[in-house]
């Protein structure tokens, strides 16, 4: 069999040119389908690194997938909020450890505003575990204090410092205006993370209530104006509401329990989520999708080894005679074929070989700015088990296919004989 | 006793649903005899290489390879005894294109054990003193593509192929009707040498009954083969 393998490398070799391009046909088709496939993964990792360690989001009664979004992803918004007493009588249950109470609804220039208290910084978890860190500053202390993502630092050059308005509702530019007259400064900057944490713009929920005084009716008060930082602070702060909380169990065991519990909470409706199997259930709605894509790229594969297919039956005719003095010195038909098999292994062996160093290459340079751009980790896709298997798939599909001509050959070998008349 | 290289005995061969090629009653090849077989094109000489090779099997009749029934033999058995026993030479395009001249010499060694051992070492060596012998020395030349080589010198390349590991038959289809009448006798003569050299029983074929002179025997296929190819 060695023997036939060098054959077999020789008659690539003197076919160079033919040879390269249906190399070059099927490493990209690898590459493809791996880039596919490693994009794939890495935006499901870093959806499903997105919360974790908390095991109950607890928000006003809506779909799961929306609770999720608005608390999680900062996406859509929150139709109802929990009273701020309601969330106290949560948080003073003996069966949680504690509670991290958000609120949203304002925004900086495009980028989410989002109210808590301290305990988002220790016990907000991302990926495997993994707490917020400070890059630079501190965490808010003031009512006017702000924390913020990473990609805010980025993207609006701020520093430690750096003064802030936020603009009620969401839009970029809102038209009813902004709460300019109560200025933030940027107290710290959180290292990245890759999920929405690293744009979204921190303060503290008296912060939150603090810039909507004067605003109680949803509209500005042409009053609001004239209330300055000092008035304020004078004011008693306490939130009316959060629009969800995250919550920690003292022991994971009475998850379910503690769900129900607070799901059939007595006064105030509410809803408690497990963002594990909310995060399933929005990913389901994406696998659609993500199959579709999937499909595409095996397709891709199958052209690429199509091709291999192709350059060996264009080139059995001119090989016949090749065939025929191999039979005569002896090689039984066995040989003829398996020297095409081997011929069409290899190509897609050493194919699909070139497509996983080629897409390697393209991720060590191309994944640092996709992860800065799009917040798509790319980073845990080193060469792997993907791309072992889809090295063995190829070179295993190339063998089945270069038997289609080992075949053809076969058969001609034996009736050729020894002489052909060509 | 020892038994001939080829004893034939009423062979029949036909190809499938046309008229017999094929009769002959009688064909004897002595070991180390060197026979010219004369038949003109269309006499079934190819055929009948094919039958003697393993390639092509009898309808009817006996066929002995070195004491070996080929008609008992199962076709990878026939393989076998092609690639241990045989050397075969065509008139023309005898060298695999992608191999060095020394990677065509060596060939045969691949498929055959028993040539390999023969050989012994090294098979490069080898190959490199039998091409020297049929006068393809130059360093230069044997690092050529085969496809440059001139047909004379593809020729001697094959002749060397056809006698590495010392095979005790060889078969040469019209070997030199590709090359000039000096480059014939030469070729023919160190083919012969080298045939005697090595103890291998040599069957010569071709239309040109002038080369009969050089060879211990000459047999006539018309006369051997009673079907009536080609009136």
């Amino acid at each position: 069999m060695r023997a036939i393998l060098s054959l077999a490398w020789n008659s690539l070799m003197n076919r160079k040119g033919s040879v390269i391009l249906t190399l070059v046909a099927v490493a990209l088709s690898v590459a493809l389908f791996l880039g596919v496939e490693k994009a794939r993964t890495g935006a499901r990792d870093g959806f499903e690194n997105t919360i974790s360690g908390t095991d109950l989001i607890v928000g006003a009664p809506t779909g799961t997938v929306n609770l999720l979004l608005y608390s999680v992803f900062r996406m859509g918004n929150a139709t109802a909020e929990v009273s701020w007493p309601t969330y106290e009588t949560i948080a003073a249950r003996p069966d949680i450890a504690w509670t991290v109470p958000i609120s949203l609804g304002d925004s900086h220039r495009g980028f989410r505003v989002l109210g808590t208290t301290e305990a988002y910084f220790d016990h907000y978890k991302y990926g495997r575990g993994q707490a917020l860190a400070l890059a630079e500053g501190v965490r808010f202390d003031d009512v006017f204090d702000a924390v913020i993502g990473a990609d805010v630092a980025r993207e609006l050059g701020y520093e430690i410092g750096s003064p802030l308005v936020l603009s009620h509702g969401l839009g970029a530019a809102n038209l009813d205006g902004g709460h300019e007259n109560r200025p933030f400064r940027v107290v710290g900057i959180l290292a990245p993370t890759g999920t929405p944490v690293d744009r979204t713009v921190h303060v503290s929920l008296e912060a939150i209530t603090a810039i909507h005084v004067g605003w109680e009716t949803g509209a500005k008060n042409p009053l609001a104006d004239t209330i300055d930082e000092t008035m304020i602070r004078s004011f008693d702060l306490t939130p009316k509401s959060v629009t969800a909380i995250f919550v920690g169990l003292k022991q994971k065991g009475t998850i379910l329990t503690t769900r129900r519990a607070i799901n059939t909470h007595r006064g105030e409706p509410l809803m408690a989520i497990i963002p594990g199997a909310a995060l399933a259930e929005l990913w389901s709605v994406t696998a659609f999708a993500e199959r579709a894509l999937m499909a595409v790229s095996v397709f891709v594969i199958a052209v690429g080894l199509v091709s291999i297919l192709t350059s060996i039956l264009t080139s059995l005719n001119e090989r016949r005679r090749e065939m025929s003095i191999l039979r005569a010195v002896g090689a039984r038909p066995g040989h003829i074929f398996a020297l095409l098999v081997l011929e069409a292994g290899l190509v897609g062996f050493l194919g699909a070989l070139v497509g996983i160093g080629l897409i390697h290459a393209i991720l060590l340079v191309a994944g640092p700015m996709v992860e800065a751009r799009y917040g798509v980790s790319l980073a845990g896709t080193g060469p792997g088990l993907t791309d072992l298997y889809t090295l063995l798939a190829v070179t295993l599909a190339a063998l089945v296919i270069g038997m289609v001509p080992a075949w053809a050959a076969f058969r001609r070998s034996l009736a050729d004989g020894l002489s052909v008349k060509l | 006793m020892t038994d001939p290289a080829i004893q034939i005995e009423d062979l029949r061969f036909a190809w499938k649903g046309a008229e017999p090629v094929l009769d002959v009653p009688a064909f004897t090849l002595a070991r180390g005899e060197r026979l010219f077989l004369r038949g003109p094109s269309g006499s079934g000489k190819s055929t009948l290489l094919g039958v003697i090779a393993g390639v092509l099997v009898a309808d009817a009749g006996r066929v002995n390879v070195l004491g070996q029934e080929l008609g008992s033999l199962s076709s990878a058995a026939r393989d076998r005894m092609r690639a241990d026993h045989l050397g075969v030479i065509f008139q023309m395009f005898n060298l695999v294109p992608y191999l060095s001249v020394v990677g065509n010499v060596t060939l045969p060694l691949k498929f055959s054990g028993r040539r390999r051992r023969i050989v012994g070492g090294d098979a490069d060596e080898e190959a490199r003193r039998l091409l020297g012998r049929l006068g393809l020395t130059d360093e230069a030349l044997l690092a050529r593509r085969v496809s440059d080589l001139s047909v004379g010198q593809q020729q001697r390349v094959a002749a060397a192929r056809a006698l590495i590991g010392g095979p005790e038959i060889v078969i040469a289809d019209e070997p030199t009707s590709a090359l000039d009448s000096d480059a014939r006798d030469r070729f023919i003569e160190l083919l012969s040498e080298e045939a005697a050299r090595t103890g291998a029983a040599l069957l010569f074929v071709s239309h040109d009954a002038s080369l009969a002179r050089l060879f211990d025997r000459a047999v006539d296929l018309a006369e051997i083969n009673r079907a009536g190819v080609s009136a």
